[in-house]
């Protein structure tokens, strides 16, 4: 099984894994090391696993999925990412559509409210479509296959080349998850924000798809509270310092909304190194105002270029360039703190041996 | 005197806003109110009807699958430029204005014509920083963006470059940008506006008729060291960079 898109990857193989250790056993790149030498590395580890349920950086699926040849895809959602390194989301939808043509059997347990997914996924014979939520827009405005405008009326969204929102088999519901039979289920997750939700609904439709029994695998997925040391809280000094990742502007949007819980200072650490992309322009398009009123530490190898995009969303703050040190700076008790790719593994490997 | 708001007009942020571009116009906004005079942000999306009598539209980069609806959207501006409306536009937008312009793996596209350039794919696309200095007169810092695209674009008698490229690609012939009349172009991100104040300005006098006074930020000062004088990456950058954060920076609590 291999797990991509641009957001929720680590989290739903995660919840994936989980649900299918009552199957037997699985094998998982599990820290998020998803390029082919974290998938080699994680295959290596457990030769005789009975799964191997992988994500895949959404750039390197097409040869992974050559070299494996995987029973289910499963396909989150496609939005603005790392532009300098991927290009632009429209060609790796492109690229992903035409590697799907090629293994047409193949099942694609796919994000039908997503016209970038949902365009890639098309190009095999049964997709299991998955009404999973869309937090991010502002990159399916023109469509994937013929480049006019998408239509939208309350999600139900089509284009005139034909290109429309296929009916969900599985649907992500206020308080719970439909089944293809109808059958309407409690959906609870310990990991915050909306877009758990659709990614545990995914993770639950990959499941019972592959054979897991139904209510087990949503217990168990609504068992994992800790992804890869993502939402996990580490006390530091007197600080309880819950840690958070956020690497593009659909990835804000729902931290944004996991943050607005809580009053407590927020830190952001940003990077731009090649695994970050090497542009941070994309902080602009994160509507950071919502934080005026909290303490703000900017942090990170970019700190300054956060400082900027604060300045002007008139959100006060301090500079404080070493994540560790503007942990340290706010007042002790709960802080909030938000990295990209690598301030986040700089982070936690800092704090592990601190 | 009282000065009615300045509406900028940001021009189908849902398709041309890719590249963080729409914080020019929340940059030109900004820049605006803190000097006292009331300004507000007018996002142009794709289900409305372009209004023509805005005094300064922005226009962004989006994505090559994206621009022929782009061009249908923004026919209107072309009423808007004759009304004597100002555009500052980035990357696909700045090629969206020309004659015609061709993406890579497309076909050639007419675009506004409004500006007297056109666009060719190049065989490479240019990812990175890029600086330039500027010809522009009212311009006398260099210029600083990051650039991601795959156009070369030509110039025309009536169109003069905003700038020499001093590292970088620009328009692909040791130029960089722009400048037509009443309309910018520039294919720096960043975006262009929130690295280089001096063109923020300069585009705001421009439709108020007045000089504006300085408004210099800390936090940009530092922001331009880092990036014109620290091309090779630095773990926290310069030793300046340091001392203009730490100037920023309150006591730490122990």
């Amino acid at each position: 099984m291999l797990v991509t898109g641009t957001n929720g990857k680590t989290t739903t193989t995660a919840m994936l894994a989980r649900a299918l250790t009552e199957q037997g056993t699985v094998a998982s790149n599990s820290s998020g090391a998803n390029m082919p030498e974290g998938l080699v590395a994680a295959l290596a580890a457990d030769p005789d696993a009975g799964f191997g349920v992988l994500e895949v950086d959404e750039a390197h699926l097409p040869a992974v999925l050559a070299a494996t040849g995987p029973a289910m895809v499963v396909l989150l959602n496609l939005s603005r990412d790392q532009m300098d390194r991927t290009g632009e989301v429209r060609r790796t939808e492109r690229a992903l559509r035409e590697a799907l043509s090629r293994y047409p059997s193949v099942t694609v347990v796919a994000n039908c409210d997503d016209p970038l997914v949902t365009s890639a996924a098309a190009a095999t014979r049964h997709p299991v479509w998955v009404s999973a939520g869309a937090v991010w827009q502002a990159d399916a405005a023109a469509c994937p296959r013929c480049g006019d405008l998408v239509h939208d009326r309350f999600g139900q969204w089509w284009c005139r080349c034909g290109l429309a929102r296929p009916r969900p088999d599985w649907t992500l519901e206020r308080h719970g998850i439909r089944t293809p039979e109808g059958r309407h289920l409690p959906l609870a997750v310990g990991v915050p924000g909306p877009a758990n939700l659709g990614n545990a609904a995914m993770a639950t439709a990959a499941a019972v798809t592959l054979g897991a029994p139904l209510v087990p695998s949503l217990h168990r997925i609504g068992s994992i509270s800790d992804v890869a040391g993502r939402y996990r809280v580490v006390d530091y000094r007197d600080r309880r310092a819950r840690l958070l990742l956020a690497k593009n502007p659909a990835g804000w949007r729902e931290i944004l909304t996991v943050l607005s819980d809580h009053i407590s200072p927020v830190v952001i650490a940003i990077n731009a190194r090649e695994a970050d992309g090497r542009d941070p322009s994309w902080l602009w398009d994160v509507p950071f105002g919502r934080l005026a009123g909290r303490q703000v530490i900017a942090s990170g190898e970019r700190a300054v270029d956060l400082a900027v995009r604060l300045a002007y969303a008139d959100v006060a703050h301090v500079v404080v360039p070493d994540p560790v040190a503007a942990i340290t700076h706010v007042p002790r008790g709960a802080v909030d703190v938000v990295s990209n790719y690598t301030a986040f593994q700089d982070l936690t490997r800092t704090l592990r041996h601190a | 005197m009282h000065e009615s708001t300045v509406d900028i007009g940001l021009v189908s942020p849902d398709l041309l806003g890719t590249y963080g571009d729409g914080g020019n116009a929340e940059i030109l906004a900004a820049r605006l109110r803190w000097r006292d005079i009331s300004a507000r942000v007018v996002p142009i999306t794709l289900d409305q009807p372009m209004p023509v009598s805005l005094p300064l539209y922005v226009v962004g980069g989006g994505e090559a699958a994206a621009q022929e609806l782009a061009v249908r959207h923004l026919a209107r501006l072309r009423a808007a430029t004759t009304r004597g409306a100002y555009i500052f536009a980035v990357c696909a937008g700045l090629q969206l204005l020309g004659q015609r312009f061709t993406v890579a793996d497309g076909p050639e596209r007419a675009g506004l014509g409004v500006l007297d350039l056109y666009t060719v794919a190049a065989a490479r696309r240019a990812i990175g920083e890029i600086t330039a200095d500027p010809w522009q007169s009212g311009l006398d810092q260099p210029l600083s963006g990051f650039e991601n695209h795959q156009g070369r674009t030509v110039l025309g008698a009536h169109a003069r470059p905003l700038g020499r490229v001093t590292s970088g690609v620009g328009n692909g012939d040791g130029t960089e940008g722009v400048v037509q009349d009443r309309i910018i172009g520039t294919y720096l991100h960043g975006p262009a506006l929130a690295r280089n104040p001096r063109l923020a300005d300069l585009l705001l006098a421009r439709i108020l008729g007045r000089s504006l006074p300085p408004l210099d930020l800390l936090c940009v000062t530092a922001l331009r060291h880092a990036r014109l004088a620290d091309r090779s990456r630095s773990r926290y950058g310069s030793g300046r960079l340091r001392h203009i954060v730490s100037a920023q920076r309150p006591s730490p609590d122990h």
